[in-house]
């Protein structure tokens, strides 16, 4: 499971739904992969607004990158410099995380990761 | 022939030996392809983006996501849910480029809001219409549903799943949750009355005010090539009930206007409408 995915998950268990503290979902004893994707910048910077900047930074350190710079790039920050468009496209795309958990800080459900696949199925009584 | 849908829960039906099979058949592999691309069509996505690919199975769907030229708008990148555990080994083994996740869409999507530019769904849907267990009831799982995929669309995005309901009440039972969930809704039918007849639900999420809240069933399609989308009410007014001879390209005609006015999306009449096709035994 690519980060970028990871930066949109949140718990899916009912009583969290309305908590923002179950986002973003903890990276827990996660093995990392990383896989050739070919650069795709329109797509990039499609994405960039979505992207929950303050929670990417901490999914970064939680597996171990560099913290990232307080403030998002600008689109105009990000079409010049080519080191951060790079960058970004590795962390966001090309890093997966293939074995592990993500676990929800509201409520402490733990999804597991097996081959890249979070399991997110609940128990009916957690719908 | 006996539906899956009503003997088995689809984690069951989908097997690993029936994943296999389903995925290796090349006459399915066809169709799924084909109505993929329909879907895409529908979608209208001009640049790549971010597509949930629900029911998403062994990626036969998603790959085609992943594989638009640039020239045409991709390629996207992809998010797939999917129930059977069987269908996402398979989807392992064929290396698709989408993510994957182990999920109920009838428990509802675990996204942030807005995070798809858009969404499909070949051939899943209609699972929803049986319940799971006594506990839990098709309408909640399928409230459960929209909810979740409304909430999870960007605004102004649209998806289009492409179903196969049993009958007329499970047509109407997922068209009306879509629109009790806020979905602008409307089905488009290609080939209607043959057995290869297909609907496609296309959900828009209302964007600005002026297209957005109101948004009447056949509004939704009215940019969609291939769909044509005529005033059902005033139509209704300047024409009085005729009687075509049954089968006449003039009473399929005016059977596609009264289906209009139910507010169903028709294909398009061409030059073809009315004509006899090849039917081969
Ligand atoms: C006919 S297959 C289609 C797969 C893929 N979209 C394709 O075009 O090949 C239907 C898929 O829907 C999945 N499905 C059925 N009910 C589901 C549910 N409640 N949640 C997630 N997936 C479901 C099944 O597991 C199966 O893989
Ligand atoms: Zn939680």
């Amino acid at each position: 499971m690519k980060v970028l995915t990871l930066n949109f998950l949140t718990c899916a268990v009912k009583a969290c739904k309305t908590t923002s503290a179950s986002f973003p979902l903890v990276p827990k004893e996660c093995e990392l992969v990383s896989d050739t994707i070919a650069p795709n910048p329109t797509l990039l910077t499609n994405l960039l607004p979505r992207v929950d900047w303050p929670a990417l930074g901490s999914i970064a350190v939680a597996l171990g990158f560099p913290s990232l710079s307080p403030l998002p790039p600008t689109p105009a920050d990000l079409e010049n410099d080519t080191k951060m468009m790079a960058d970004l496209h590795t962390l966001l795309l090309e890093t997966q995380i293939s074995e592990g958990s993500l676990v929800c800080a509201n409520c402490g459900h733990e999804y597991k990761v097996k081959e890249g696949i979070a399991n997110f199925l609940l128990p009916n009584h957690l719908v | 022939m006996s539906r899956p849908e009503d003997t088995l829960p689809p984690d069951l039906h989908y097997n690993d030996t029936e994943a296999r099979k389903y995925t290796t058949s090349s006459r399915i592999q066809t169709i799924q392809a084909s109505m993929t691309h329909r879907a895409l069509e529908l979608l209208d996505i001009s640049s790549p983006s971010m597509i949930l690919d629900i029911g998403c199975g062994s990626g036969l769907s998603g790959e085609i996501l992943s594989s638009i030229d640039p020239a045409d708008g991709g390629p996207h990148i992809w998010v797939g849910m999917d129930i059977s555990a069987s269908m996402l080994d398979i989807a392992l083994q064929r290396d698709v480029e989408g993510d994957l996740m182990l999920a109920d869409i009838g428990q509802g999507l675990p996204f942030r809001a807005g995070t798809f530019d858009a969404a499909i769904s070949i051939s899943a849907i209609q699972w929803l219409c049986n319940a799971e267990s006594s506990e839990v009831s098709s309408t909640g799982r399928l409230t459960r549903f929209f909810n979740g995929l409304y909430a999870s669309l960007k605004r102004g995005g649209r998806a289009v799943c492409q179903f196969y309901p049993k009958n007329e009440q499970q047509r109407t039972m997922i068209s009306g949750a879509a629109i009790k969930a806020g979905f602008g809704a409307g089905i488009l039918e290609d080939d209607p009355g043959t057995k290869n007849a297909k609907l496609y639900l296309v959900l828009t999420v209302g964007g600005s005010a002026e297209e957005g809240a109101g948004e009447d069933i056949t509004g939704v399609v009215k940019n969609l090539d291939g769909v044509d989308v005529l005033d059902a009410r005033r139509k209704h007014k300047e024409k009085g009930r005729k009687d075509f001879k049954k089968g006449s390209k003039a009473w399929i005609l005016s059977k596609k206007e009264q289906m209009e006015r139910k507010g169903k999306v028709v294909k398009h009449s061409s030059k073809y409408t009315g004509r006899k096709r090849n039917i081969a035994f």
